[in-house]
């Protein structure tokens, strides 16, 4: 209804450009606020960049849902099948839309943290990286061209490692830990673009959507088959599969708060799509050696993601290292969703990308506000900090319910369509580790729970307040968004069920 | 055997700079070293794709006079173009000569671009931690690390103890 009422009321240029201008704004933008003389404007200019894509980004999803194929092929600067194309369908739609929406409520929240946490002659510069990384990561997630996603993928990580190097101003060890970061994600995004060049050796294309047209008749072809095993390594390197999440937790901890918080909602899960659009739409699962891959690989580290870090998210004294442990242990659940392989198995997947973003984003949200008034992120330095800061804390408390997966939250409702597909697929007992997983999760999130509410603060002589009013309204968005999610699923599962049947190749929209 | 070993020497060098690569990226304790490794590994690359845009006997991808039609006159190059674009990928039946597929070479274009990129931004992480913590041994850092967070715990737990009495 909405959606609707925005499709009309749009102009003409704005239909038609929509999946272009949800990169270009910001990448357009990124500059001017290098320019930018002080900090308040550029934050200003980079609000208004975030939610003019944003606001692309659901036209898109309108024009997306109300075209016949659910398909928009944009072919950049008219060159018809010789040029780049973007091409946006139900799945990539559904991605612009949470990654333009965190980056908008991210940036709304991120002044006070900003002041807090860079110098001020570098907040523009500081904008300008977070701009460049957003528009990176829209840029993954619209492109339908093999080489244009690596591009994409290198704009958005070196702006990555960047921010996360601006935490040294509080701690010295971001350095070290952007520099880790960087060895690994250069050496992901090259064994992608390996991979990319064994395929067009082989298909002669980069074009995604023929690529995947071409390749059913190269069945068996050896370098096919080893450039999708380049692909899925460098992929999942960079969505932080396990065992490939080490640079992870170091990256998460050290850097400022706001990247923090932006990074655990986006960066991620632009990655898994990526994977799941390689995985589904490219390649497909009837190909026999995907299928192994599938049953063999991605499942049982999907599995031991879930397990192993939870239980290391629980040992953790530091929360922010505690949190990043638990987002490699979600990670695991939308890679178990994936490697069921079947629509209801990805929908799933898609489901749990989506809510944990919510989750993650709302915990790191309110731990940033936490950060503002004291310095200190270990669990000890949270005790009895629901009396002097209610409103922060019971937003926290509800996203960690969530993350739990306790019923009438978002996190429930993913956990709960994973628990039907690998029913429906007969890996019943693949169901016992994910409740054993979130059990464990009982344990981490309620331990900070009980610290929370029931200790009282360590040391009585150090004030806390409440956060500020700019960080609690998106923080309380979120938080109501959990809740929201958790009662009336419909519109993220609709999201998921279509974006699923989009990278299946299904009739959408049914 | 050996036939088929040497007609791929150029890709069995590929691999084996692209392990070394590898190898020093994962294994140097030293920054620069860890960066020289990684600057290697996408050299190589650049080299791989090179290698698969060449053809044994193929030209620069230039359209020489035997293949360009003669009737357009003067105005050749964008008659060409138009040509091309008309007769799409069936032109290739009919072409004289060999031309080697210049894509490839575009393509790491913009890869040397992104290494570029990402050799600066590495290196000037490296003169940040070497203003930070005085060295650029992995080793070394990690051990200072530890040492200022065991120095940290302390003092919390110094904290606790003050606050309780």
């Amino acid at each position: 209804m909405i959606l609707e009422l925005l499709l009309t009321s749009a102009p003409d240029w704005a239909i038609r450009h929509a999946a272009m201008l949800i990169v270009v704004v910001p990448l357009v933008m990124a500059p001017i606020l290098a320019l930018s003389p002080s900090g308040r404007l550029a934050w200003f200019l980079a609000l208004l960049a975030t939610a003019a894509s944003t606001y692309f980004a659901i036209l898109t999803l309108g024009i997306v849902q109300s075209t016949p194929g659910g398909i928009i092929e944009y072919w950049i600067g008219n060159w018809y099948l010789i040029g780049i194309e973007f091409r946006v369908d139900a799945l990539n739609a559904m991605i612009l839309l949470i990654v333009s929406g965190m980056a908008f409520l991210a940036t709304v929240f991120a002044w006070p943290t900003i002041l807090a946490d860079v110098e001020k002659q570098k907040i523009s510069l500081f904008l300008c990286a977070f701009l460049l990384c957003f528009a990176g990561l829209c840029g993954v997630a619209g492109t339908g061209d093999a080489f244009n996603l690596f591009v994409f993928l290198e704009i958005s990580s070196l702006s990555t490692y960047v921010l996360v190097a601006m935490g040294a101003r509080n701690d010295r060890r971001a350095l070290p830990a952007a520099f880790d970061y960087l060895i690994m994600g250069t050496l992901a995004a090259s064994f992608y673009i390996i991979g990319v060049g064994f395929l067009y050796a082989a298909t002669g294309t980069l074009n995604m959507a023929e690529m995947a047209a071409q390749l059913p008749a190269l069945a068996g072809n050896r370098s096919v088959q080893v450039g999708f095993a380049f692909i899925v390594v460098g992929l999942g390197l960079k969505a932080a599969m396990w065992p490939l999440h080490q640079w992870l937790p170091n990256a998460y901890s050290y850097s400022p708060s706001f990247v923090t918080m932006f990074l655990a909602a986006t960066a991620t899960k632009v990655a898994l799509y990526a994977l799941i659009r390689w995985l589904f739409t490219i390649f497909s699962p009837d190909y026999p050696f995907e299928q192994a891959i599938f049953t063999w690989v991605l499942a049982p580290l999907g599995i031991a993601a879930m397990v192993i870090c939870s239980f290391q998210a629980v040992f953790q004294t530091d929360v922010r290292r505690m949190l990043a442990y638990s987002s490699v242990a979600q990670v695991g659940y939308m890679i178990l969703g994936i490697s069921v392989a079947t629509a209801a198995g990805v929908s799933a997947g898609l489901l749990h990308l989506f809510n944990h973003s919510l989750i993650k984003g709302a915990l790191f949200m309110a731990l940033a506000g936490v950060c503002l008034t004291y310095k200190g992120t270990t669990v000890r330095d949270f005790a009895g900090l629901g009396r002097t800061a209610p409103l922060t804390m019971s937003a926290f408390a509800i996203a960690g319910l969530s993350l739990i997966g306790v019923p009438l939250t978002a996190g429930f409702m993913s956990k709960l369509q994973l628990g039907y597909a690998l029913f429906d697929h007969g890996w019943w007992w693949a169901v016992l580790f994910v409740v054993f997983s979130s059990f464990l999760a009982v344990f981490y999130v309620g331990r900070l729970l009980q610290a929370i509410f029931f200790e009282a603060p360590a040391s009585p002589g150090r004030h806390r307040k409440e956060a500020p009013l700019i960080v609690l309204v998106p923080l309380w968005v979120l938080a109501l968004a959990n809740i929201y999610f958790g009662i009336d699923a419909s519109f993220p599962v609709g999201l998921a069920n279509d974006g699923a049947a989009a990278a299946l190749g299904l009739e959408a929209f049914q | 055997m050996w036939e088929f070993i040497l007609d791929r020497a150029g890709y069995w060098a590929i691999i084996g700079l692209m392990m070394i690569g590898l190898f020093i990226a994962f294994s140097a304790e030293n920054l620069i070293k860890r960066l020289v490794g990684l600057s290697l590994f996408m050299t190589t690359i650049c080299l791989f794709y090179v290698t698969l845009g060449k053809i044994t006997g193929g030209t620069a991808p230039i359209l020489l006079k035997a293949d360009m039609p003669s009737h357009y006159g003067s105005h050749a190059a964008e008659a060409a173009d138009a040509h091309l674009a008309a007769a799409g990928s069936e032109r290739f039946a009919d072409l004289v000569y060999t031309y080697s597929n210049p894509l490839p070479h575009v393509l790491m274009l913009t890869a040397i671009v992104v290494g570029v990129a990402t050799l600066s931004v590495g290196l000037a992480l490296i003169v940040r931690i070497r203003e930070a913590y005085g060295t650029i041994e992995a080793d070394d850092i990690r051990a200072m690390d530890i040492e200022a967070a065991i120095a940290q715990e302390a003092e919390a737990e110094k904290d606790l103890n003050e606050a309780a009495v």
